[in-house]
């Protein structure tokens, strides 16, 4: 098997403001996004040679992505794969130009969600015996929580002010970001004082439900030169799949998700990575809830077993800590339009690599970024994890 | 003559009572939860009674009730299935009728003697509504009993028995209403109640020459606890021969009293003992039963009425209630409405879904829920054995409390469950209290109905706190 790593570079990236966007749908929000990049890379739209959208509910076809940017009968194939929809769409588009089949393509992610009516996430489903509980993913989430605080032993009490502690942050780093939905400073009061969504998960927990979309324009690395000098490089790119196992299986433990565990195994292995907390610099992580953040500071390796807590009281990932993560506000601010969220953390990655990230740009000179993107539920996931660098 | 081979019964957990806010009375009744029905409360009295015994041997079940969830389909069918039941064996609903418990026992009996059946179930559950505030919300109960009738001599022989059938419209309801109506009180209880069981028992009299002193214990229908007690003394038996009758404690259950009083002598019946069980609606039934020696096994395994009355939980509030019978309509989160269920998934996964089957590989022996083509552990496929997890009890794996689902019973408890023996579920917990909700909890499964949506009332299992 062969690596990705340095064989397709970014070279231009969009990204819309999140948020309700009541004044766009999802064409426009492809628009605004597909045009940053275009500016970005400096490229016409007759350039993109292929594109891969990523989308979960919004369009059914590649032919969306078509109609918005009036894309020149070219190949466009629509990709879905749960919560990780962009991070996948922008890997199939990676893997087409190192096969060596496309100089440059588009990859994009779009979810326009508030449109539904309803409150929380609305996940369309096809007609099935409906026996199953319905559980919103605060619900299915918060059986990590559960779980997580009887396995270490952590009173409740004590796990949700660590859990509040992650929302703090992630809020404050939204607050530097003008495309966060949500751009307010909480206090660990208001987190642990705000109503329950599903215990124990309070509604601070809990990420947003916004609109949005991110473009990327991927070449191949050896042609990035020509675009720009600051082009961005992709070191590593891992997919894992679950089958439903944490349901099925008696002895999975709800505290460590495989599917984090093996994409970022992956990952790691074709970056070179051998110590993510010394090596990554920072980190865009799929905070849905603070549960999945502090789970997964432990499943990427950025610390030990149950040391989640303790690294969050000394604020290794905060915008000043050891390992930034979420600098940019992360879901907890940008909300989660499914289909578009792996992209807007690439984005993210992107400007800091660049150091263009404005009052949120990290103090050191980064030079390895990761994203994580999750999607299902504790006992199934799709788990992907990227890294990128800066040219040497 | 055929014998009653084994008994049990189901009360519901919650009761309304002096301390519930707004409902006024000193007496407690059992109430269904929102998620059960006649449906559910039939097949948990029906394990109840079949726990640690043959179903192959079933070759009959009889359903009485005047609240099937269906009034074309049939609920014996359902139960059937959600029992684990022969495809074989022969389904009946009893409906229609407050005396349908003893019409089916009488069914059942026939059946047996006459050898179309080795073993018949009974069960017999209603939950009957009346108007909220009105006099016979106060005695109404919810619950149900089951009796298992077979050849083979059991816990008790049926020794005589009588019957009269006679219209009486003293209390109904169509298909349109909601609420049982009743005729004047006076003239229902002085032509109806009153004369029509003096005349069946005194015309069985006749016929046996069984008078009041041959009777030990006599399981006896009334509406209501006056009525109970002027009937016992005019029919000539003192106090201790009388079943107590469950009036302020769990209520007339309707179509299921009579067999749920019968159950509660039979629990503490000596061998030897006779029991009179009297029916009434539409006429009235009169059996007599004669414990064997082997009536000590009735409460081998089983909860009866005893353990399930005293397994119990008085509601809050009032307003709790009328909202579980959706009499009560409160504003629902503002969520999609719930899809209608495909009717042929649901038939395509009656064995998964109502029958509870997982399955276990053969090849490396791993349980799993639900069934599977392809082992979760091992990869090989199609080489599974269905294996019914209904009855197997279980502990909490992990849980959360769902504000939002949009369920009555706000918050819903969602919890994954590891089995005794392997396999995992996650599913829903009903009958709970938060505060005692917890890791390593002990469950059990029930079944319930998750909700009625284009007329379809979906049944499923839910976990509960392990009862009694």
């Amino acid at each position: 098997m062969e690596s990705i790593r340095d064989r397709v570079a970014i070279i231009g990236m969009g990204c819309t403001k999140f948020g309700e966007r009541w004044d766009a749908d999802g064409i426009d929000l492809m628009v605004e996004a597909a045009y940053e990049a275009y500016q970005d890379a400096g490229i016409s739209p007759k350039d993109i040679q292929a594109a891969w959208v990523g989308t979960v509910g919004t369009f059914s076809t590649g032919q969306g992505l078509a109609e918005a940017l009036k894309l020149d009968y070219i190949p466009i194939t629509r990709c879905e794969n749960a919560c990780a929809t962009a991070t996948d769409a922008f890997r199939n588009a990676c893997y087409a130009v190192a096969a060596g089949i496309y100089d440059i393509v588009l990859a994009m992610g779009v979810e326009k969600q508030k449109d539904s009516g309803a409150s929380g996430l609305v996940v369309p489903r096809g007609p099935s015996s409906d026996v199953e509980p319905p559980t919103p993913p605060p619900a299915q989430f918060a059986l990590a929580a559960t779980r997580y605080a009887h396995h270490y032993g952590i009173p409740m009490d004590q796990l949700k002010r660590i859990l509040a502690k992650i929302a703090v942050k992630n809020h404050h780093n939204g607050t530097l970001n003008p495309k966060a939905h949500f751009q307010r400073e909480v206090t660990e009061e208001q987190v642990l004082n705000a109503p329950m969504i599903a215990w124990p998960l309070g509604l601070y927990d809990c990420c947003g439900v916004s609109d949005g979309a991110a473009a990327a324009i991927i070449v191949r690395a050896d042609w990035a030169k020509n675009f720009r000098d600051d082009y961005v490089l992709v070191k590593g790119l891992g997919l894992a799949v679950g089958g439903k196992q944490g349901l099925l299986h008696d002895d999975y433990d709800f505290i460590h998700f495989p599917e984090n565990i093996k994409a970022a195994h992956i990952a790691y292995q074709e970056a070179g990575v051998k110590n993510p907390r010394k090596e990554i610099d920072l980190a865009i992580v799929h905070d849905c809830f603070t549960i999945t953040e502090l789970i997964l500071y432990e499943d990427l390796g950025f610390t030990e077993r149950g040391r989640g807590p303790a690294e969050v009281e000394a604020g290794t990932f905060t915008l000043e800590g050891e390992l930034p993560v979420n600098t940019d506000g992360g879901l907890k601010c940008f909300g989660h339009p499914i289909g578009a969220s792996g992209i807007r953390m690439i984005y993210e990655v992107y400007k800091q690599l660049q150091g263009k990230a404005g009052p949120r740009q990290i103090k050191k000179t980064p030079r390895l970024g990761l994203t994580h993107n999750l999607g299902g539920r504790p006992g199934s996931f799709t788990g992907a994890v990227a890294i990128f660098g800066r040219r040497d | 003559m055929p014998g009653i081979l084994a008994c049990g019964a189901y009360i519901p957990r919650f009761r309304l009572g002096k301390e519930t806010l707004g409902w006024g009375s000193p007496q407690e009744k059992a109430i269904a939860n929102f998620d059960e029905d006649s449906v559910t409360m039939a097949v948990a009295a029906a394990q109840d009674c079949l726990r640690g015994l043959d179903r192959s041997q079933i070759d009959a079940l009889y359903f009485a009730t005047t609240t099937p969830p269906y009034l074309e389909q049939q609920g014996s069918a359902l139960i059937a299935e959600a029992l684990d039941l022969r495809p074989s064996v022969f389904a009946a609903d009893i409906t229609n009728n407050l005396r349908g418990g003893t019409i089916a026992l009488r069914t059942a009996l026939d059946a047996v003697q006459a050898g179309s059946a080795r073993q018949a179930l009974v069960v017999a559950a209603d939950c009957r509504m009346s108007a909220p505030r009105g006099e016979l919300e106060r005695s109404l109960g919810d619950g149900a009993a089951a009796v298992l009738v077979g050849r083979d001599k059991g816990v008790a022989e049926v020794v005589a028995s009588h019957t009269l059938t006679e219209h009486m419209l003293d209390t109904w309801r169509t298909p349109q209403d909601t609420f049982i109506r009743s005729w004047e009180d006076r003239f229902i209880m002085e032509e109806g109640y009153q004369r029509v069981v003096p005349q069946v028992v005194s015309e069985f009299s006749q016929k046996t020459g069984v008078v009041p002193k041959d009777i030990a214990k006599v399981a006896l229908y009334a509406p209501d606890a006056r009525r109970h007690q002027d009937m016992a003394r005019r029919l000539g038996f003192r106090p201790e021969q009388v079943v107590d009758p469950l009036f302020g404690k769990i209520g007339n259950t309707g179509a299921a009293f009579t067999l749920m009083l019968l159950v509660s002598a039979l629990e503490t019946a000596k061998p030897g003992e006779r029991i009179l069980a009297v029916g009434y609606g539409d006429g009235g039934d009169v059996y007599l039963f004669q414990a064997t020696e082997r009536v000590g096994e009735v409460k081998q395994n089983r909860r009866l009425v005893s353990r399930y009355a005293e397994a119990k939980r008085i509601l809050p509030t009032y307003e709790t209630y009328t909202r579980w019978r959706e009499v009560w309509v409160s504003e629902a989160a503002r969520r999609p409405p719930p899809p209608v269920p495909s009717v042929s998934a649901l038939w395509r996964e009656k064995d998964e879904n109502i029958r509870f089957y997982g399955s276990r590989c053969t090849a490396c022996g791993y349980i799993q829920y639900p069934p599977q083509r392809v082992c979760t552990k091992c990869q090989t496929a199609d080489q599974m054995t269905p294996i019914r997890l209904a009855e197997t009890y279980g502990t909490v794996f992990t849980y959360s409390m769902d504000y939002l689902a949009g369920t009555i019973d706000t918050p819903l408890v969602v919890a994954v469950v590891n089995f005794e023996g392997g396999g995992r579920w996650l599913g829903m917990m009903t009958d709970r209290e938060l505060h005692e909700v917890r890791i390593g909890m002990p469950v059990e499964l029930t079944f319930r109905k998750l909700r009625t949506v284009g007329g379809i009332h979906n049944y499923y299992w839910k976990c509960m706190p392990v009862r009694a």
